[in-house]
């Protein structure tokens, strides 16, 4: 069943999920979105990870899948932290206002 | 005692009295310093005499002491040694040295009783009296400067003996400054001689190697040579144009004026020439223009003593004058007539020194003879003694100046040799020497009348306190006066006695081959008859407008052509032109490569520009890095796509 | 890694190296407060060095010429890059190790009551500056060199930058940036000749022999990155100005080892690494070197006339003294790069005695303002003496050591020269214009500056170096009529004190010296002869002009100069043979010089491009290595 749809489908999806992803890490001010367009991003990646593992019968794709999905676990954890510090901090989530660490 | 010991021991004592004064001088008592000073110059010129006497006793050709101490420098190809020869000339001139100095130095115990640093005083002198001696006694070029520039430093160093008067320290450093000028001309000499005599300086080897021409020396190139040194000895004998350091020189205290700036230091160049007369022989176009610039010397500087009234000053032109006849009698290849002058004007001219230096000494410093009038009743020693020298400078029969004088007069008249484009050039000389005798006879007598002769015309609490000197001081003057008066009977053309040029021919061998006398020695009378005709002339024209009918006339003559009084009264200017074009272009130079050239394009625009320059350049690159994190991804992604966009196509 | 090989002697270089360097870490266990413990350990540390740098100047033999590795240490360091640890010394390098350890106890004993804070790192800082220095000297592999370059860099950056004067931040980060940015170009350099052949060896004996395989414009670009990184060091003009600033603002044992030694390593850089390496590209821009020193020598004289800062005065008046040293480098004689070597010590000793006598007037006075002094002859007569003698040193008066360097370096680049009036027969080639050589040594071909043009160049250049005498004598003397005639008006200067015992100690051992190499000079120029005449002829060989090196041919047909060609005998044509007399056959005299013979013969033998071999001798240890490891491939 599911091979019946060609592969570019999945691969556009990926694509447009990625783009969407990047265009808010790019665009948006908030940090929380900024997180979130990050994680989508990642998942797009994913997904072209378990596409064409699946297409190629090989499945290094999968294990590579699970590791950046426990990286990105990792990473919500220490990002979501960071961010509620900063928030403590400054009262705000803007990310226009956190170029501190340049000077 | 060795050949060695001798000739060292001529040189080095003295050093040794210098060293002794300048360590221990403020432990011992003065009469030690001045007994320390006085003997180890005075046991120098006994062992100059014994050295004399040994010289004597060698045959003519043969009169040659060397005395090698050790190498002083080798390298490639060149090699000096710290060696001295002994060799009539140099004889002749370490007597001169040793005697006159010795005389001044006992002048100087009395002279200097009163002043606090006699220690400083003796040591430098007696350092003088070293480097001199090196100077004369050197075997090689290089040890000749070494003396050369040490008689220099001692010059600077007693010209600004009273350091504490800022006219007086800047004398000393004036005298020093100029003297190098010369001596800078002096060191590209020996540089390019160098390249020629093949790294040797030694004075027997370069005689042999141009007697022998061996050394097929480049006739331009040793003409530069010859040059180079004249110019270094312009410096150092106060010739024109680098007189100008002589009469300030007369800052220093009145002995040493004697010593450094009258008998001895300033007649080191025509030393030098005649030592290297050799040499001069392959460049008589230098001959030439040695005499004359000694001819112009004196008259220029006979025409400036006419109107000075320091009494130190008159006597200062008539140094500057005196060793222009020297020059003038070099540059014609009568060295031995330069050599007799250059002896006979040490004896009177020191006389004459020290004799002002007395008047000094007795008027508490009063040097303008305005103000001084009738000393010879208060000092009857000092004026005698003052008005023999006077005499036997003026060129009176039968003085020593009247010989020397005239020798050289007659040699200018007769003499020629390869480098005078015409015979005429003698004539000239000679016509220009026998005016500047007239000057010469005219301006000693007006100091001595001034000084001497009339009524006291100096403030009268002074008058009471004028005295004689005491005896250490008039004893210097009565044998140098003495001096003056025999001095000149060594050699007397015309009665034939030619001892001085007996003794020094060996010396002179080569370089008088190329000069010779294009007429008879009849001439002989009538060149000293009009010398001694000019000298009567100069000396009665003094006597009647400063003694006589006419004493206000020279009042009268300043009021009618004030402008050229005043011109001459200021030594013509030399020394205010000197001051605007070499000071000032240099001190502008200085200042605009200070403070434009340095500070401003090299380390403002050069320097700190480049620096400026990186930190614009980040400064524009800073500003893509500015922290927003956004920014930077979109030219990330921006960068990527057309990276990728490139790579796929 | 360790030492490979223990070497046969006792390893005294590496010994007076690191001692300092030994002391400095021992003062770190001295607590700060016992200041005068520290001060005694230091002045024990650098007189131990002085003393055991006496066994270097015994041991060393004068008759072992080149650049031979005397008293060599060597050690593998970092076998993978090939860097090793090599010390050695030649007659060159040998004065200058001298005059580092001489300088080291007079430095600290000068500046015994100058520093009031912060001791301990300054006299650390001056001992490590001491290591950094004599390393530099003494180390004759490339890398390591740089290593120990840049080793001084850092204390003397923190002398000025800590105990300087106002403006000492602005100067030591000047001198800082300025030294930093020429070793780079040094660097790149270093690493072209490592990996241009092959990667074997940084050891300078090594390079040497290989670098003739160098193209002409391989070896001015190397010269070039070298050579700025040295001329910003000397400094030559116009890279200049970081010297005012930094001596300037230095403490006085700063400026003391600043002008004393580390002006030093620029010439003696030129000498070790620029010479042997590059010796055509030397040739080439010698004029360039020439020209820059000798505006070099009379610029710095000028500007010294007209300042106002004793101690910035003595700061330019480096600028001067090291152009002379620069052109005698440059002049490339035997006599010259004698001249210029000596002075590079007499330099050392007379402006280092100078800063010391500056610091000690500053030291009681807090001015170095010309202006506020005056007269102080009368109260300081010791004083006085001591800086009479310096100056009179330092402008070169006969009997003085300034007199030898300087009469060498003039008479020795005149020796490169002839009259310019000597025929050159049939060469027109000869007049090579400035600009050519420049090109030709950047931009390919291998021609370069003729012989003859160089000659007249070095001509010009030593009369004008000569008027360095004349404009020294000009602001020294007014700078000591200044300060030290006159009457003593300020009431601050009198109450100044003359020298005491301890200030003796400092100023007596440079008097003597200043006499002693003028004097006799020849102990000195002895140990350094054979290393100079060596490594001269190596870069000039048509310099030489030994008698027994003119082919007597040669010479009886030049001496003979019959223009019809019909003499037979080649007889002596100022005494023409009666034969030729009898025959009519006319001869030209000729108006040559010795000089123009040996210009003849030159041009003989430069065409033939003779290079004489340079004696090399590597120490037994590295020779084996080499061998090994081409065996093991």
């Amino acid at each position: 069943m599911i091979n019946t749809i060609p592969i570019h489908y999945f691969l556009l999806l990926s694509a447009m999920l990625f783009t969407i992803g990047m265009l808010g890490v790019i665009f948006r001010r908030n940090a929380l979105i900024v997180f979130m367009s990050i994680e989508l991003m990642l998942n797009a990646v994913n997904l072209t990870l378990v596409t064409f593992s699946r297409f190629r019968g090989d499945s290094s794709g999968h294990v590579i899948a699970f590791l950046v999905m426990a990286v990105a676990a990792a990473e919500a954890a220490v990002g979501l932290a960071i961010i509620i510090n900063i928030f403590r901090h400054k009262k705000v989530v803007n990310i226009d206002t956190m170029d501190r660490m340049k000077y | 005692m060795s050949n060695t010991a001798l000739l060292s021991s001529i040189v080095l004592l003295p050093l040794l009295g210098a060293l002794i004064n300048g360590l221990f001088a403020g432990r011992l008592p003065r009469r030690v310093v001045e007994v320390i000073a006085c003997s180890t110059v005075i046991v120098s010129f006994l062992f100059s005499l014994k050295a004399f006497l040994q010289l004597m006793a060698l045959p003519v050709g043969a009169r040659e002491i060397h005395a090698h101490l050790y190498n002083w420098v080798a390298v490639g190809n060149f090699r000096f040694d710290v060696a001295f020869y002994l060799d009539p000339l140099s004889s002749m001139m370490s007597l001169i040295i040793t005697g006159v100095g010795g005389l001044i130095h006992v002048y100087s115990a009395g002279y200097m009783s009163h002043d606090p640093s006699y220690g400083r005083y003796f040591s430098y002198l007696n350092l003088f009296t070293f480097s001199m001696l090196s100077l004369v006694l050197g075997n090689n070029i290089l040890l000749m400067f070494l003396g050369w520039e040490g008689v220099g430093l001692c010059s600077y160093l007693l010209i600004g003996f009273w350091f504490t008067d800022v006219q007086k320290a800047k004398a000393g450093k004036k005298a020093f400054i100029v003297n190098r000028i010369g001596d800078l001309a002096f060191i590209v000499g020996v540089g390019l001689l160098l390249g020629l005599a093949d790294g040797n300086l030694d004075f027997t080897y370069l005689r042999k190697v141009t007697a022998l021409r061996t050394l097929y020396l480049d006739p331009m190139m040793v003409k530069g040579i010859c040059l180079a040194f004249f110019i270094g000895a312009t410096g150092k004998s106060a010739q024109i144009p680098l007189y100008v350091w002589l009469p300030d020189a007369m800052a220093g205290p009145t002995p040493v004026s004697a010593l450094i700036h009258a008998a001895t230091m300033v007649t080191a160049g025509i030393y030098m020439i005649a030592r290297l007369n050799f040499m001069y022989a392959l460049a008589p176009e230098v001959l030439t223009l040695i005499a004359g610039v000694g001819a112009a010397t004196a008259l220029f500087a006979a025409t400036i003593g006419i109107v000075q009234r320091d009494i130190k000053k008159v006597l200062a032109y008539s140094t500057v004058s005196q060793l222009g006849y020297m020059f003038l009698a070099v540059g014609m290849g009568a060295y031995t007539a330069a050599m007799f002058h250059l002896m006979t004007h040490a004896f009177f001219k020191a006389c004459l020194f020290l004799g002002s230096g007395s008047v000094i000494h007795s008027l508490h410093g009063e040097q303008d003879i305005i103000k001084m009038g009738g000393l010879r009743k208060k000092m009857p020693v000092t004026a005698l003694t003052f008005l023999t020298a006077t005499m036997a400078i003026s060129g009176v029969p039968l003085f020593a100046g009247f010989f020397s004088k005239d020798e050289i007069l007659w040699k200018a008249f007769t003499n020629a040799h390869a480098g005078m484009t015409t015979v005429y050039w003698g004539k000239i000389f000679f016509v220009v020497g026998l005016i500047a005798a007239l000057c010469t006879a005219f301006y000693m007598f007006r100091l001595y009348f001034l000084t001497f002769e009339g009524e006291y015309r100096g403030p009268k609490e002074t008058e009471k306190t004028i005295h004689e000197s005491p005896v250490s001081m008039t004893l210097a003057l009565v044998v140098l006066a003495f001096l003056s008066v025999v001095g000149g009977y060594v050699q007397i053309g015309f009665a034939h006695v030619h001892l001085l040029e007996d003794w020094l021919a060996p010396v002179f061998a080569v370089g008088s081959l190329n000069v010779v006398e294009t007429m008879g020695h009849s001439w002989e009378y009538a060149t000293m008859a009009m010398s001694v005709a000019i000298a009567g002339v100069g000396i009665g024209a003094a006597y009647y407008l400063y003694m006589g009918a006419g004493t206000k006339i020279p009042a009268r003559m300043m009021e009618a052509a004030p402008r050229l009084y005043n011109f001459v009264w200021n030594k013509y200017k030399i020394d205010e032109l000197y001051q605007v074009v070499f000071v000032g272009t240099y001190r502008s130079f200085a200042h605009f490569s200070h403070r434009f050239a340095d500070a401003f394009v090299i380390d403002f625009l050069g320097v700190r520009g480049t620096g400026a320059l990186a930190q614009g350049i980040g400064r524009v690159i800073g500003r893509l890095q500015n922290g927003d994190v956004q920014r930077y991804l979109v030219v990330f992604v921006v960068g990527l796509t057309l990276i990728l966009y490139l790579w796929l196509q | 890694m360790g030492l490979e090989q223990i070497p046969s002697h006792f390893p005294i270089l590496t010994l007076v190296t690191f001692l300092p360097l030994a002391g400095a870490l021992a003062m770190l266990v001295i607590p700060k407060a016992n200041e005068g413990v520290l001060k005694g350990f230091a002045l024990g540390t650098t007189t131990l060095t002085f003393v055991a740098s006496l066994f270097i100047l015994r041991k060393f033999d004068p008759s072992l010429g080149g650049i031979q590795a005397q008293l060599a240490d060597y050690a593998s360091w970092l076998k993978f890059f090939q860097i090793r640890y090599f010390l050695g010394i030649d007659g060159i390098s040998l004065w200058l190790v001298m005059l580092t350890t001489f300088l080291g106890p007079i430095v600290i004993l000068s500046s015994y009551t100058a520093i009031k804070q912060r001791l301990k790192e300054f006299l650390i800082a001056l001992l490590v500056l001491q290591t950094g220095m004599l390393g530099a000297f003494t180390a004759l592999d490339l890398f390591l060199f740089y290593i120990f370059w840049e080793l001084m860099l850092i204390p003397m950056y923190l002398l000025i930058g800590i105990w300087g004067g106002k403006d000492r931040i602005y100067a030591t980060v000047k001198f800082f940036i300025y030294t930093m940015a020429g070793s780079v170009l040094m660097l790149v350099g270093i690493l072209y000749l490592y990996v241009k052949f092959g990667g074997e060896t940084f050891l300078l004996p090594d390079l040497i022999k290989k670098a003739g395989e160098l193209s002409v414009v391989e070896q001015t670009w190397l010269f070039i990155g070298f050579g700025i990184a040295f001329a910003i060091k000397v400094p030559l003009f116009p890279f200049h100005t970081w010297l005012p600033d930094a001596h300037t603002e230095a403490p006085t044992a700063g400026s003391v080892v600043l002008a004393g030694v580390l002006l030093k390593l620029g010439t003696y850089g030129f000498v070790r690494f620029g010479m042997p390496l590059f010796p055509d590209a030397l040739r080439m821009l010698a004029p360039v070197i020439m020209a820059l020193s000798v505006w070099g020598i009379i610029y710095g004289a000028a500007i010294s006339w007209v300042q106002k800062d004793v101690k910035r005065l003595v700061a330019y008046s480096s600028v001067s003294h090291l152009g002379f040293v620069m052109v005698g480098v440059a002049a490339m004689t035997e006599e010259a790069l004698t001249g210029a070597i000596l002075q590079m010590v007499n330099h050392g000793i007379c402006t280092g005695g100078l800063f010391i006598a500056i610091g000690f007037l500053y030291e009681q006075r807090h001015t170095r303002l010309i202006e506020d002094f005056g007269g102080l002859a009368k109260q300081i007569p010791k004083f006085a003496v001591f800086l009479m003698i310096l100056t009179l040193g330092s402008i070169g008066l006969p009997g003085t050591n300034g007199f030898i360097g300087e009469f060498l370096i003039i008479a020795g680049t005149f020796q490169g020269t002839f009259t310019p009036r000597a025929p050159v027969i049939g060469r027109p080639g000869d007049f090579v214009d400035m600009a050519q050589p420049f090109a030709h040594g950047l931009f390919g071909s291998d021609g370069g500056m003729s012989v003859f043009t160089f000659k007249i160049i070095s001509g010009v250049a030593g009369g004008l170096a000569a008027l360095g005498v004349l404009l020294g004598a000009i602001y020294m003397l007014s700078m000591y009529r200044r300060v030290m005639f006159g009457p003593l008006r300020s009431r601050a200067n009198r109450e100044l004190r003359d020298l005491n015992l301890r200030d003796m100690f400092v100023a007596v051992p440079l008097v003597l010296l200043v006499f002693w190499i003028g004097l006799y000079p020849n102990f000195f120029i002895g140990k350094m002869r054979k290393s100079v005449s060596e490594l001269t002829e190596y870069v000039r060989p048509e310099v030489r002009r030994r008698a027994d090196s003119l082919d007597p041919g040669l010479l009886r047909r030049t001496l003979c100069a019959d223009l019809s060609g019909k003499c037979p005998a080649e007889c002596n044509p100022v005494n023409p043979s009666k034969a030729c007399i009898k025959k009519g056959i006319k001869h030209r005299v000729p108006r040559v010089t010795m000089r123009t013979l040996h210009m003849m013969v030159d041009a003989e033998r430069s065409h033939r491009r003779i290079r004489l071999p340079l004696r090399l001798e590597l120490p037994k240890a590295l020779r084996t290595t080499r061998t090994t490891r081409k065996g093991g491939k």
